[in-house]
């Protein structure tokens, strides 16, 4: 990419930051407790809707990690998940009922709240949904791995989306307040991901999994995007392009290696398909606040009417990161 | 007798004073030397924390950045003192802030009492060392370098370059000999002190200053010339990365350090509290000893970087996509293609898999699904039946497929019907097993039903797409394993490929091949293709088939005779 080129991802990156500046306009805060932040703190950013079933048990994962802070945007919940949000000493949170989907997704109020509180810490960038595995995340905590990267001068960690699914119809079995989801929902799909360059912002797209092969089996060029970059030790120039995709500058995508070797890397564990789904993608397509359309939910919507057990005989049982390394899910790099 | 500990310290400080103590406990004398960027504050404090214990020193600071001349100064200062305040200390251990004791003080004192007048230290000649990273070695010691590597990266470079247009060398002081190693020893105190009062130490540290990282090059050099008895490696634990940055260790090594019996371990990670009690507790006195032995960490830890650099064969994922020809490997593991196999004998996929045992798939690249072994419509590793998704990504979806079955050799037909976009991967790739017999797929035109005009557009298409298959093949760029038969050839002898073939797919079966696979049968084809010819078309590829008189091979023939294992 030649200078102008460069000049126009520039020019890109500071759009992502001034519609950040714009859009923080629609926040108010619910609950500010951002001064307890200190310099070495991990963060946490979530932007949610009406996920007040999941929360506890994601608040639980991620504090048992080392994640010390977290900022959350709400986007209009009204399912109490305002106040339970309010009362965890460890949250900061924001409201809004602002259109999730002008927001871009909700990425130009993360952004926001990065810039503003971000700057200096690593940062972590999920889903409630989501759940970050990384290699020996069994016995170091989250602060491990980031003093690990410090030390080898590398500013963001990627994560790949791992689809988890129940065996079963996904109504099957309820989730209940607290629970781990992946009791439930704890097969995946280990060998079907595609992989693609994207040369203008130099990521990796990954697609496939139990999605692609069920939902958009005929129309793979459709299916999810499955490459993320959750962790990133946050500067305030930074902005996220598209979800937690990708970012600029650009050398934030280079989270993988060309010549051969492997980079560190690991999993988020997507606990999207529980029964709580259905309701969710009848809301969404009346609400039309997702990403092309809630061509997504339409497509779920459908297929789980018609075709519900993701599940086949080739499915791997969760049991740990481990397993997800030698299945080449993700990757220790020279991590030891 | 005693041993003296000089720590360097920079980071977390709270676990140096934990490890001073220990050790000032245990009746070592520590020399303390903090670096001059930590804050006063954080200094004062770690001298408060150690008021309490007798011998204890702070050394005058400095400012110890990576690879730069403080570090030495920090050591020969903190070595004065140690030198000065405590004559009885006989060793003098170098060590820094993130190591952490494994064997209790007296049993390394007995290691070095059963070793008299040894100098510890790793001190190799430049000419004999491997792991310089940057590519400087011998240039260490003969260019200048007034720029910070870390902090000015461009003006280092350049300054370099600049040096070595000019042929500008700095004179290597007479008498000296220069050696690196690692920077953390044990030396005796006549050694040390020989070293700190040389006669022409102005001169030397004059010299060191501007070499690059000193500290690993000061005391290995100058050892050389004082001390009477070298044993070239460090006591300490120590293990460096591809970059040349220490491994660090955590709590899930306990087990791994506890066996390797080394008497100090450098760098832990300052939370790794489970480490620091278990280590520190004394609790490890009574346990049977022996040489250290770093072997499995060295295990460990170099397969990291195997990992790192190298990586696995055969896999793509998120943190490793490699470009074309930096694979190392293209798919994990060896399998074979069959092409024409399966138009010429009827059940091929069951025979083949009856006689080697390996996974027989149908026309994975077929245009209408994947034809999986056993009609499978999900296969290994989630894998879809969906020619849409394959057609999507057909490298990975072969990748991938050779990936998920590791350990089971995967064999599939292929043919100019098929998907074709594999064709140079498969070509490409070292693991490929390649067997062709060209024209085959006349037999299956030859044998469908239909109007002859439509047979033969098919069968020129087939030919067109094989002969440019057939031409990658053979491109000078090929890397599989190809073996090419036209179909006349193949007829004439069938059993001699097949068992070149299973021979190679499994070299340790002692059998010669008992059952042949059954031919299609092939009455009326050399009239078939004769017609083909007379309607204008030159089935080429299908070699020199007679009119009227039907292939059909010689039974029982045998070519060459083979060996009875």
């Amino acid at each position: 990419m030649g200078l102008i080129g460069s000049y126009r991802m520039r020019l890109q990156r500071r759009r992502w930051r001034l519609r950040a500046l714009w859009r923080r306009r629609e926040l108010t805060p619910v609950q500010d407790r951002t001064a307890a932040i200190r310099r070495p703190d991990i963060l946490a950013c979530v932007c949610l809707r009406n996920e007040r079933v999941r929360l506890p048990y994601f608040f639980e994962y991620y504090r048992k990690l080392g994640v010390n802070h977290f900022l959350v945007i709400d986007n209009g919940s009204d399912d109490g998940s305002r106040e339970w949000l309010a009362d965890q000493p460890d949250a900061s949170v924001w409201t809004t009922t602002a259109s999730y989907k002008r927001a871009r997704f909700g990425l130009d109020w993360q952004n926001w709240l990065l810039r503003r509180y971000g700057h200096g810490h690593w940062c972590l960038t999920v889903d409630p949904d989501e759940f970050l595995v990384y290699p020996f995340c069994d016995t170091r905590p989250l602060r491990a791995l980031t003093d690990w990267l410090d030390a080898s001068s590398i500013r963001a960690f990627a994560a790949m989306m791992l689809d988890m699914y129940p065996k079963g119809r996904i109504d099957e079995q309820p989730y209940h307040e607290g629970q781990d989801p992946f009791e439930i929902a704890c097969w995946f799909d280990s060998g079907n991901y595609t992989i693609k360059r994207n040369p203008r912002l130099g990521n990796l797209w990954i697609q496939g999994g139990p999605r692609a092969r069920t939902f958009f089996a005929a129309t793979p060029e459709k299916a999810p995007a499955l490459n993320k970059i959750p962790l990133v030790r946050w500067h305030r120039s930074y902005t996220y392009v598209s979800s937690t995709h990708m970012l600029l500058p650009r050398g934030l995508n280079l989270t993988h290696d060309d010549w051969g070797g492997e980079k560190a890397s690991g999993c988020l564990l997507h606990a999207k398909f529980l029964d709580t789904m259905t309701l969710k993608a009848e809301e969404e397509m009346q609400r039309r606040e997702h990403y092309a359309g809630s061509a997504e939910y339409a497509a779920y919507r459908n297929g789980l009417q018609a075709q519900p057990d993701m599940w086949c005989k080739w499915s791997e049982k969760y049991i740990n990161w481990r397993q997800l390394e030698i299945l080449g899910l993700m990757s220790k790099g020279n991590w030891a | 007798m005693s041993l003296g500990f000089i720590m360097l310290c920079h980071t977390a400080l709270h676990r140096a004073a934990q490890v001073a103590r220990y050790w000032a406990e245990a009746g070592c004398p520590v020399v303390i030397h903090v670096d001059s960027r930590v804050s006063a504050r954080a200094h004062d404090k770690l001298v408060r924390d150690l008021a309490d214990v007798a011998d204890v020193r702070f050394s005058r600071r400095h400012p110890c950045e990576w690879g730069s001349w403080g570090l030495v100064a920090a050591t020969l200062d903190a070595s004065e003192t140690m030198l000065a305040e405590f004559p009885q200390v006989q060793n003098v251990y170098l060590a820094s802030g993130s190591c952490l004791p494994l064997r209790p003080v007296d049993e390394l004192q007995a290691y070095l009492a059963d070793r008299p007048r040894t100098d510890f230290i790793e001190s190799v000649t430049t000419a004999d060392v491997g792991w310089t990273v940057g590519g400087l070695d011998r240039e260490r010691f003969t260019l200048s370098f007034p720029f910070s590597w870390r902090k000015h990266r461009w003006l280092f470079d350049r300054f370099v370059d600049l040096q070595r247009r000019l042929g500008i060398r700095r004179r290597i002081p007479a008498g000296l000999v220069p050696h690196l190693g690692s920077q953390w020893w044990c030396l005796t105190r006549a050694t040390l002190s020989a070293i700190v009062n040389d006669p022409n130490r102005a001169r030397n540290d004059r010299y060191f200053r501007r070499v690059w990282i000193p500290d690993e090059s000061y005391f290995q050099t100058l050892v050389r010339v004082h001390s009477t008895r070298v044993e070239s490696r460090s006591l300490t634990l120590s293990k460096f990365d591809h970059q040349g940055k220490p491994h660090i260790f955590y709590d899930d090594h306990l087990q791994l350090l506890r066996r390797s019996d080394c008497f100090v371990a450098r760098k832990i990670w300052p939370q790794a509290n489970r480490l620091y009690r278990e280590f520190l507790s004394g609790a490890l006195a009574d346990q049977p000893r022996a040489e250290p032995s770093p072997g499995k960490i060295d295990r460990l830890f170099s397969k990291a970087t195997e990992r790192r650099v190298r990586g696995r064969a055969g896999l793509y994922m998120q943190s490793r996509f490699p470009r074309d020809g930096w694979e190392n490997g293209r798919t994990a593991q060896p399998y074979s293609v069959f092409e024409g196999f399966a138009d010429l004998f009827e059940d091929f996929d069951s025979w083949l898999s009856k006689t080697i045992g390996g996974r027989v798939h149908g026309h994975l690249f077929a245009p209408d699904r994947v034809h999986f072994a056993g009609g499978e419509t999900i296969y290994n590793g989630c894998l879809s039946d969906s020619a849409a998704l394959r057609d999507y990504d057909p490298r990975l979806f072969l990748t991938s497929l050779i990936w998920n079955t590791r350990g089971e050799r995967q064999c599939f037909q292929f043919g100019p019907r098929d998907n074709q976009d594999i064709s140079w991967f498969m070509t490409m790739d070292p693991n490929a097993q390649i067997s062709v017999i060209t024209g085959a797929w006349a037999v299956r035109v030859f044998r469908a039903k239909g109007e002859f005009s439509d047979l033969r557009r098919e069968a020129a298409r087939l030919q067109k797409i094989e002969s440019d298959h057939i031409a990658i093949l053979r491109s000078h760029h090929a890397k599989a394993r190809v073996r090419i038969w036209n179909l006349a050839e193949f007829l004439e002898n069938p059993m001699e490929p097949l068992q070149t073939i299973v021979d190679e797919i499994s070299p340790n079966a002692l059998r010669r091949l008992a059952e042949a696979p059954r031919l299609a049968d092939l009455t009326g084809f050399g009239r078939f293709i004769q017609d083909l010819r007379n309607q204008g078309m030159q089935p080429t590829l299908v070699g020199d088939i007679p009119l009227g008189e039907d292939p059909a091979p010689a039974t029982n023939r045998r070519a060459r005779p083979y060996l009875v294992k």
